[in-house]
């Protein structure tokens, strides 16, 4: 990652949490300030979905062309994408409780997003459970695909067909109606373009790492034989 | 090719009585637990419970006998496969005799629940075009796990692990439907959950047959 990346991420980031923390928004019943959680709380899901995708991107190229790279990066994008996802889970309870008046609703949209974090837990438990490398990795790749398109319709469409309390979703407009004045959007687009670019970073961090131990490993395995 | 494996999976499956029999003791001993657990008296349960008590037990019984379709296979299977049939053929075999035997296992279910605890289906084509496509889309999820669950060590455990996320989307929108016809609506009310699943089916199949050679080339 290019070093005016980061740099531009951090500013995005601090932007955020000024802006987000003392700008004006719109005072509406019942959300009142908590809808400057709108700045950390959808970003979250809009990073997690960014980053599943790359590592889709992956592992489709794992199995076109099977290299150590392609896998490390498959791995790492799906790791920081799964962080996001919790993260988004829990800033949405945190907000639930205040503007559903509980941490957990049977919303469609929440329990896509519990399962869509087992399908990713579950693609751990599966590199967990083989021992060679490489079929680790093919078997994890396709795991991945197959995943990523089983999650799609849970989070996207299932939530519209059905009722909901979650705006955007079962016939309820999106959170752009409440932002009359297209201020929030001055922060909310930064918020979300910020984010990312922070998930990318700890994904390129972690790729690093990932080839630094099996470089480690391969010199362990030499000093031994 | 495709109907000679197809044949053969069936002799085999009527082969091995014992374990035709062990999945239908299986699927008989879940309905009637849940018969004797619940204590229903006939009429006496509603709707959403019995959709998704009907799904519940159809979904065990499936897990467990599309599992096997490559779990239990012996290693050196797979290389005689390999050598006759080109991986597309073998997964579509498999496909298409777990979708027949999800449809039997589901028909079987419908027939007892409808014995021991009540049949409120009105609209019985309809439910039965649900079962077909719930089943289609079962086993097309299922054979494709159960091949990346027999690479693996702990390949039981993995297999529940692996295969309920996938399949959570099918089996929502199956009870979504069965729901639709337990109540007695109109027929079009159930037509936009049944094109999802048509459409969730075409997704995993299509790559199923895609991403299988992947796997098997080990």
């Amino acid at each position: 990652m290019k070093t005016w990346l980061k740099i531009v991420a951090v500013a995005l980031v601090v932007y955020v949490h000024i802006g987000g923390l003392l700008f004006d928004v719109p005072r509406l019943n019942i959300l009142n300030e908590t809808i400057r959680n709108l700045y950390f709380h959808v970003p979250m899901w809009f990073g997690m979905t960014g980053l599943f995708s790359i590592s889709l991107y992956h592992s489709i190229r794992y199995l076109r062309n099977p290299t150590l790279e392609s896998d490390h990066k498959a791995v790492a994008f799906a790791t920081t994408g799964i962080v996001f996802g919790l993260l988004g889970i829990f800033t949405g309870m945190l907000w639930a409780n205040f503007a559903w008046g509980t941490f957990w609703t049977g919303d469609p949209k929440l329990n896509g997003a519990a399962i869509a974090t087992l399908v990713y837990l579950a693609y751990f438990v599966l590199r967990g459970s083989v021992d060679s490398q490489e079929q680790r990795s093919r078997l994890s790749a396709v795991y991945n695909i197959f995943a990523y398109a089983a999650m799609v319709p849970l989070i996207f469409i299932i939530p519209r067909l059905s009722s909901s309390l979650h705006p955007g979703s079962g016939g309820n407009p999106g959170f752009n109606v409440y932002d009359l004045d297209s201020k929030m959007r001055m922060v909310f687009y930064p918020a979300v373009i910020g984010w990312f670019l922070v998930g990318y970073w700890i994904s390129t961090l972690r790729i690093r790492i990932l080839a630094l131990e099996e470089k480690t490993a391969e010199l362990d395995y030499a000093k031994h034989a | 090719m495709l109907l000679s494996l197809i044949r053969k999976e069936f002799k085999l499956e009527l082969r091995r009585r014992s374990v035709v029999s062990g999945i239908g003791l299986y699927l008989f001993a879940i309905i009637f637990i849940c018969y004797l657990t619940f204590s229903l008296r006939r009429g006496s349960i509603n709707e959403t419970t019995w959709s998704a008590l009907f799904w519940l037990a159809i979904l065990f019984s499936v897990i467990n006998s599309v599992a096997k379709s490559f779990i239990g296979e012996k290693k050196g299977l797979s290389i005689y496969y390999y050598s006759i049939a080109s991986p597309q053929t073998v997964i579509l075999s498999k496909i298409i005799y777990n979708t027949l035997l999800c449809l039997l296992i589901s028909v079987v279910g419908y027939v007892l629940f409808s014995l021991f605890i009540s049949n409120p289906v009105q609209d019985v084509p309809l439910f039965l075009l649900t079962i077909l496509l719930t089943s289609f889309g079962f086993s097309a999820a299922l054979s494709m796990i159960s091949a990346i669950a027999s690479k693996t060590n702990n390949s039981n455990v993995l297999m529940a692990v692996l295969s309920f996320p996938v399949i959570i989307s099918v089996l929502l929108m199956a009870i979504r439907a069965t729901k639709n016809i337990l109540d007695g609506l109109e027929r079009n009310t159930s037509y936009d959950e049944l094109t999802n699943l048509l459409a969730i089916n075409c997704i995993l199949t299509a790559l199923a047959y895609i991403l299988f050679p992947y796997i098997w080339r080990s």
